[in-house]
């Protein structure tokens, strides 16, 4: 009996320390099958239907119909470029003036606390509140702000939301303001962390604080770097608020009568909200999957080689 | 209530009666026992034995901030309580109902509508609403032709019943109609362009723009221009047996062609309705006239401000047509269809209807025609609007409407016309070319 107890104690030891971690990591998993990956093959499944909102229990097959349609939908090639130039603009001059401000700041400035916080506000921003100012400052007429500044150059009022490049450099630039202090703050940390040792060493050496930061800092950061990148990236895939905002109650659903500022998140939501099409607007929103797959493989490539190059 | 095109895209009216509310939340925060709704008792008076509610958006004027009508009928019957289920967001409310329809769950008692998902109402979802046509109270003479009809499923089931309806008139800034040697008094304005869009572009538009003022446009917009054109058509994007003739309805091809020559002319200032730029052109004068549906006038009224009282006025439109209006529905699912049915005619009956144009001051226009004998409506006048009898101007417009068949695209159909009209005024493209891409783009959306 005494054998038979311990055989099972035994036994329940090891169900303990083979199942045990299962079951205690087991409620991550079954939220993120429950609410990320069934979402996720479930957008799949109804891309592959003809589906109305207005009924979406009622699917007809449609196989990749949905697929093969968008190669002749002007609005939806419109959207995959939009996305990639007003990712392109925002992003590039983001990360690069986050670097230049984090540099500043990584010196001893007085009042450090006041900007590093102070760069903040714009992330702590709504976005609603964030594409209603710029909506004031990109007024068509001499009212707005931008045309003012630029009357002072003498240079004519612009058209902003109508124009083809400037409506997207509006959009751009409401990006710009909100994510710029964000990404300033992470590569203020990363260049925290750098050892102190390598300036000392740089500076015997005779480098000039701009040969430290290009040699020294920038490096150490490369990790960084690829992190934002990749952070913004998907962010601009993801690009749905600033427009439809800046859009206003008016132009907001379609990105501008031309869809000049429309973004590929912002076609899925006209899709699947406006004409109704949730088959249609579910195949673009897994062209939008396959695109951060791409994206997140091709960021892994590079991080590979940064890895072996260090 | 409000007019809204699909998709908030002119979600004017209401995201401003959403402020409104919002002030009114704030100061009842501040005045709670006021708030309340009647002070003690009102809570428990209402301890019916049914209770119905009733999902609506914007500002309908039932509740207790506008005519208070809930509280009427909840007193005429003491076994009745109303809920409200008010939206703000006229986008959201359709999509959340859209889910409860097709759940078979969920669902308001009564639902109200705007009239752009009437189309969807009377066709894919029609087995979803109950027929209203035999509810006693109920009767077809009662209705504005047109407001009927669009209620309508073609095999004649009665699912909507009218709240109200966007008649259209021409308000016109006399300022500015002076400034430019036109008539001023309502009447010689209406003569100018009597019977005709065409005139109203090609005579009285082209004279405006010819001695304008420096920087103002005869229109705020070619595309409201464009919309009531289509409007005043007896059939417009769908014919009478569904079928979508949005291409091919010549009457369709005029008016965009019109709109075209308003644009060629400079009668139109490139401005998308319902922007900022477009309301703060009712404060700086920056045009002459708006086609305005009745709702319209809140906007003027809010937007032009009162250093601009008396300046604005209104004259009837060259031709009738419509612009909005909603309507009351009641789901299937419902476990109270016939008392929620009796309510949905009452609050839709004449006199109710009447008390709403009367009490809310945002131009919700009765659709039901016993109203428009109503004095509450035929001596109904704007101060702002320099004294206008607008009981008078759209009871006129509204019985002249035509029944246009409507189709289940029709919202986004409009939407997509919209952006082809902006592509001739924002990216000077030619009508041609403008149709062209427009006629793609339908295509492509209408396209399951």
């Amino acid at each position: 009996m005494g054998r038979s107890t311990a055989a099972r104690r035994s036994r329940r030891y090891r169900l303990d320390v083979t199942a045990a971690p299962y079951a205690l990591i087991a409620p991550f998993f079954l939220l993120f099958a429950a609410f990320g990956l069934f979402p996720l093959l479930y957008t799949g499944w109804v891309s592959l239907h003809t589906v109305s909102t207005l009924d979406p229990n009622h699917m007809t097959w449609r196989g990749v119909g949905n697929y093969t349609a968008l190669w002749s939908d002007h609005v939806f090639w419109q959207s995959l470029r939009n996305t990639f130039i007003i990712g392109l603009l925002s992003a590039v001059p983001q990360l690069l003036v986050a670097l230049e401000l984090a540099r500043l700041l990584d010196r001893r400035l007085r009042a450090g606390t006041f900007f590093r916080v102070a760069l903040l506000a714009p992330y702590a921003t709504s976005v609603a509140a964030a594409a209603l100012i710029f909506q004031f400052v990109f007024q068509q007429n001499s009212a707005g702000f931008a045309n003012w500044a630029l009357h002072l150059f003498g240079i004519g009022p612009v058209a902003w939301e109508p124009g083809t490049w400037t409506s997207k450099f509006a959009v751009a630039t409401i990006v710009f303001w909100r994510w710029t202090g964000y990404n300033t703050l992470i590569y203020l940390a990363a260049m925290q962390a750098v050892p102190t040792e390598l300036y000392e060493a740089a500076t015997l050496d005779g480098a000039s604080r701009r040969q430290q930061f290009r040699k020294v800092t920038v490096p150490a950061l490369r990790p960084t770097i690829l992190f934002t990148a990749i952070i913004s990236a998907i962010g601009s895939l993801q690009l749905f608020g600033e427009p439809y905002l800046f859009g206003g109650s008016g132009q907001g659903i379609n990105g501008g009568p031309d869809s000049q500022y429309s973004t590929l998140a912002l076609y899925v939501y006209r899709l699947g909200f406006s004409s109704e099409h949730l088959g249609r607007a579910a195949a673009v929103a897994w062209v939008i999957f396959f695109i951060a797959v791409a994206v997140a493989g091709v960021s892994a490539l590079i991080a590979a080689r940064l890895r072996r190059s260090v | 209530m409000s007019p809204r095109t699909h998709l908030q895209r002119r979600p004017r009216r209401p995201s401003r009666a959403a402020g409104r509310l919002a002030a009114a939340a704030l100061a009842c925060a501040g005045l709670l026992a006021g708030c309340s709704g009647g002070g003690p008792g009102a809570g428990s008076a209402a301890g019916g034995t049914v209770t119905l509610k009733v999902g609506d958006f914007g500002t309908f004027g039932y509740n207790d901030e506008g005519a208070g009508l809930f509280r009427t009928y909840m007193r005429l019957h003491p076994d009745i309580t109303i809920v409200e289920d008010n939206n703000s967001n006229e986008q959201n409310y359709w999509n959340a109902t859209q889910t409860h329809l097709a759940a078979g769950s969920g669902a308001d008692d009564i639902q109200a509508f705007d009239v752009t998902r009437m189309g969807r109402v009377t066709t894919a979802l029609a087995d979803k609403f109950v027929d209203l046509a035999h509810v006693p109270g109920v009767s077809q003479a009662d209705w504005a032709p047109v407001k009927w009809a669009q209620g309508r499923t073609r095999s004649g089931a009665v699912l909507g019943l009218g709240t109200d309806l966007g008649p259209e008139a021409v308000c016109y800034n006399t300022k500015l109609f002076a400034a430019a040697g036109l008539p001023t008094e309502p009447a010689a304005v209406g003569r100018l362009w009597a019977g005709s869009w065409d005139t109203f572009v090609n005579a009285v538009g082209t004279r405006y723009q010819a001695r304008a003022p420096e920087g103002t446009h005869f229109l705020d917009s070619g595309e409201g221009l464009f919309n009531s054109v289509v409007g005043s058509g007896a059939v417009q994007y769908y014919d009478a047996r569904g079928r979508p003739v949005y291409a091919t309805n010549p009457s369709v091809r005029a008016a965009w062609d019109l709109a075209g020559q308003a644009v060629a002319a400079g009668e139109t200032g490139g401005i998308v309705q319902f922007s900022t730029q477009w309301a703060s052109g009712f404060a700086n004068n920056s045009f002459a006239t708006t086609i305005c549906p009745a709702w319209q006038m809140a906007n003027i009224v809010n937007d032009a401000g009162p250093q601009n009282k008396g300046v604005w006025n209104i004259a009837t439109a060259p031709q009738p047509s419509n612009w909005g209006g909603s309507y009351l529905t009641v789901p299937k699912q419902g476990k109270h269809i016939a008392q929620a049915a009796a309510l949905a005619q009452w609050l839709t009956a004449a006199p109710q209807e009447a008390e709403v144009f009367a009490a809310v001051n945002v131009g919700n226009f009765p659709s039901n025609v016993r109203a428009y004998r109503d004095p509450r409506v035929f001596r109904a006048r704007n101060s702002f609007l320099s004294d206008a009898p607008i009981g008078q101007i759209f009871s006129a417009a509204a019985t002249r409407i035509p029944t246009a068949p409507i189709g289940p695209y029709d919202g986004v159909i409009r939407n997509d016309m919209g952006n082809g009209v902006l592509l001739m005024e924002q990216e000077h493209k030619s009508p041609d070319e403008a149709w062209k891409a427009t006629m793609s783009q339908i295509k492509t959306d209408i396209t399951p």
